[in-house]
């Protein structure tokens, strides 16, 4: 059988990358002469008609390494983009047949740089439509710099929920699902266990303590209690040593000694310092949830449900790795852009986001219900996966019996009446 | 009298029919032998009605499908005569094999086709498969069963009295496929991961083309005049149409999200496609590729979210279509048109005179369906609760559900 996609010549392992390419995801295959053509023939990858019109799909990607706890979690450097490049493969699969072409034009942006230079090339060619894993204080200012020329900005990383109430914007979609969405995804499973006590464990950067409060607040509105919060201040090198381990097992006991009673340690751990050294050496035998353990996650590379294996097979064809929670976000926000195009018959970007935030927008994501956006802050609506450390998936969220008076995909995250974002109106469909 | 037996003397009705037209012989009615079926009645004495509770009892305990006697309130006795014609025939026909209807249900996670034996309602033998049994067809004689292998990458052609592997079919991530029949050939296989519909002569097992689709070709099925093959592509939307005679794509046709299986009426007129989803039937004119209408569904008390169609089954006399509603554990009964109103909806007026009248409580997460030959029942494949639901048809109810495997994905009844 013949390959169908190629594998992206992916120089970002050598260190050699460009700071700019251009992705044509997909191919297009001739449709329609398929009985008079051999086999080979049929599927031999060709250019596309250049009369088939063609929506180049911007992709502002945070080169940046990053450390973590377990070696095999360590992000591979085209995190997030490969996701975006099987999305508009995915697009164009479709496309072909509705003469509809897309395109994926990366700029590489390393973390001293800065975004909006990158996004002001995009802009140069006529890009409107831009995904980016850039941190929030970033994404804001990309929607803010691309806001005078129409840029809409799909938030692929950040889970801040500041971006999406007091520092939102009308051209900010969020594909990643905020703090408060995944902790209330996990609160809502302790809470079907009958785990309602948590030991709360946090760490010392402004991210986790962000993550925290999530935590706190999911507590309040699911009933759960938190027993005692407790700050890591280690200064923990990221991965271990032969000495660390040791050290580890002597100074986490003591780190959850003398807790109030507690069902479960909850980890808010954003840059993975010290919750995957948790599970095992806490001082009481208790589970961890949050940053390890029980982890809550838009995507997990085990999730095979709802026709799961067949994005993950796709995947891994193509980039030769897994898919991770980014990949999958920045996936959701290219396939939203293809799907809207689809259903709207244009590739025109404004006809593309009206069908997208209209009433009759669904995308399927594999994970059961069909993904939207809230029309209150711009955030897609998604259930969320429950991991266990990446191995397995145990359960997904909304849980049985969380009950929403319009979708129970709205019982995760702030809902309508509690959000403090302001949209001019007319964002507000 | 034991089912062995009574076996035997159905084999040797369809033997006798042979001769003349086939099923205009009212002695040889299949309502005659059931006159001879063991019944838990006392016999030469019609019928009691039954309290509802015993009523309950009764429909859950094992029989036949073919056995109308009991449930049409017939009469039960059994005439000296009429035994004495049995034993004649069972006599005569002895090196007959056993024969009812079998059922064939594949299970997605153990790895194995359950056989269920329509007489006795219960699972006779467990065969293993290759990894991840899904899809499967059946050949027109019921000889042969072909049984999508998506994690072997591979289609498994089964001798159905045998249950050897006669035959293989090497194509990357088979989900579903369709025979075009009753030639038994070509076959169309969705090659889910690689967008591709390929297309195999089953008696060579080679390859003689493939046609690129959208995301994930998944529902698949091919007009009554084998001249039209439909496709569903789940993730990206679209009913794909392609003519039979050069393979060309003749129509995309946009539905609701998460196509996941096509059915067209026995007219060939149109074709309606389950929108897992998007939670509606889509309903195409075959000719003008038009979208007649979107069917909708709604379930009381249940949340429309979990309201996900996917198999349809429509009767052979295109007067109702079952739609197998997934995690809503129910399917739904919808009446189709008569050929009158088809012509009505040729003007794509959005009136279409399709109505859903009744839902059915089956097991858990009802996928894919098949109905017995003679149309009065229909099986569903419960992918969660790992059971069968028995469904008759003429007076819509569940009289049974019987264990299989792991995560049965589909279930096929053999012709005879």
């Amino acid at each position: 059988m013949v390959a169908l996609r190629q594998a992206p010549d992916d120089t970002a392992h050598t260190g050699q990358l460009p700071s700019r390419r251009t992705v044509i995801g997909g191919l297009a295959a001739t449709v329609g002469a398929g009985f008079a053509r051999s086999a080979e023939a049929a599927v031999a990858p060709s250019t596309s008609a250049p009369d088939v019109p063609s929506l180049t799909i911007g992709y502002v990607h945070w080169r940046h390494d990053v450390e973590t706890i377990s070696l095999i979690f360590t992000p591979a450097p085209n995190n997030g983009r490969a996701g975006a490049e099987v999305g508009v493969a995915d697009n164009n699969t479709t496309g072909r047949f509705l003469n509809q072409n897309f395109a994926l034009e990366t700029v590489e942006v390393r973390t001293e740089q800065d975004p909006v230079a990158g996004l002001n090339a995009l802009i140069g060619k006529g890009i409107r439509l831009v995904v980016t894993d850039r941190p929030a204080p970033d994404v804001v200012k990309l929607a803010d710099a691309g806001a005078a020329h129409g840029v809409i900005v799909f938030n692929a990383g950040a889970p801040d929920d500041s971006l999406r109430e007091e520092n939102c914007r009308a051209n900010l979609i969020h594909t990643a699902p905020s703090n408060n969405m995944l902790a209330d995804a996990l609160a809502q499973y302790l809470i079907w266990k009958r785990w309602p006590r948590w030991l709360l464990a946090y760490g010392e950067t402004p991210d986790d303590l962000l993550l925290a409060d999530a935590y706190r607040r999911a507590a309040k509105v699911f009933g759960a209690r938190i027993v005692a919060d407790r700050q890591y201040k280690g200064k923990a090198g990221s991965r271990e040593t032969d000495s660390g381990l040791i050290d580890l097992q002597k100074q986490l006991p003591v780190f959850t000694q003398n807790a109030p009673d507690y069902d479960v340690l909850v980890c808010a751990d954003q840059h993975s310092v010290f919750a995957d050294y948790m599970p095992y050496r806490t001082w009481d035998a208790r589970p961890v949830a949050g940053s390890a353990g029980l982890i809550p996650t838009s995507w997990d590379p085990n999730s095979t449900e709802f026709g799961g294996k067949q994005m993950q097979d796709r995947f891994v064809a193509y980039a030769h790795r897994f898919m991770t929670a980014l990949d999958m976000n920045a996936w959701v926000a290219v396939r939203m852009i293809g799907t809207a195009a689809s259903y709207a018959q244009s590739l025109d970007p404004d006809k593309i986001m009206a069908y997208m935030r209209g009433p009759d927008f669904q995308l399927g994501a594999y994970r059961g219900l069909s993904l939207s956006i809230r029309s209150w802050n711009g955030q897609v609506r998604q259930a969320i996966l429950l991991s266990n450390s990446g191995r397995t998936v145990v359960s997904m969220s909304p849980q049985p019996g969380f009950l929403h008076e319009v979708t129970v995909l709205d019982t995760l995250g702030t809902d309508k009446p509690e959000t403090t974002c302001k949209m001019p109106s007319d964002q507000k469909t | 009298m034991n089912l062995h037996v009574i076996a035997r003397l159905r084999k040797g009705r369809s033997n006798l029919l042979q001769e003349g037209a086939r099923g205009s012989v009212p002695l040889l009615d299949r309502s005659w032998f059931a006159a001879l079926l063991p019944t838990r009645n006392k016999v030469s004495h019609p019928p009691a009605p039954l309290p509802q509770g015993e009523e309950e009892r009764f429909c859950r305990a094992p029989f036949h499908p073919g056995r109308v006697g009991r449930q049409d309130g017939g009469q039960l006795a059994i005439t000296c005569g009429r035994l004495v014609f049995a034993l004649v025939l069972v006599l005569l026909l002895s090196a007959a094999p056993a024969h009812a209807y079998m059922a064939y249900a594949s299970n997605e996670k153990d790895n194995t086709i359950s056989v269920i034996d329509l007489d006795k309602m219960q699972v006779v033998k467990t065969v293993p498969t290759g990894q991840r049994p899904r899809g499967m067809a059946l050949t027109s004689d019921g000889r042969r069963l072909l049984v999508c292998l998506g994690d072997s990458n591979r289609i498994d052609i089964f001798d159905t009295k045998t249950w050897q592997v006669v035959g293989s079919i090497n194509t990357p991530d088979p989900e579903y496929a369709a025979l075009r029949n009753p030639e038994n050939n070509p076959l169309y296989v969705s090659n889910e991961n690689n967008a591709l519909i390929t297309v195999w002569n089953i008696d060579t097992q080679k390859m003689l083309v493939q046609m690129p689709t959208g995301v994930e070709p998944e529902g698949m099925a091919v007009s009554p005049d084998g001249q039209l093959i439909v496709n569903t592509t789940e993730t990206t939307n679209m009913a794909q149409f392609f003519s039979y005679g050069t393979g060309k794509n003749l129509a995309n046709v946009l539905v609701p999200p998460r196509p996941r299986w096509a059915a067209f009426t026995h007219d060939g007129r149109q074709v309606w496609v389950s929108s897992e989803l998007g939670g509606a039937v889509t309903v195409i004119d075959t000719k003008t590729f038009k979208v007649l209408d979107t069917i909708h569904f709604a379930v009381e008390g249940l949340r429309s979210t979990f309201i996900q169609p996917v198999g349809i089954d429509i009767t052979a006399d295109d007067k109702l279509a079952f739609v197998a509603l997934g995690p809503a554990n129910r399917v739904a009964v919808v009446s189709v048109p008569e050929h009158k109103v088809l012509s009505y909806v040729a003007t794509g007026h959005s009136e279409y005179n399709a109505k859903v009248k009744k839902y059915l409580l089956v097991g858990q997460r009802p996928w894919h369906m098949a109905f017995t030959p003679d149309g009065k029942y229909l099986l569903t494949a419960n992918g969660l609760s790992n059971d069968v639901s028995v469904i008759r048809v003429s007076d819509l109810r569940v009289i049974n559900t019987i264990p299989v495997g792991q995560q049965p994905w589909m279930v096929l009844v053999s012709p005879h």
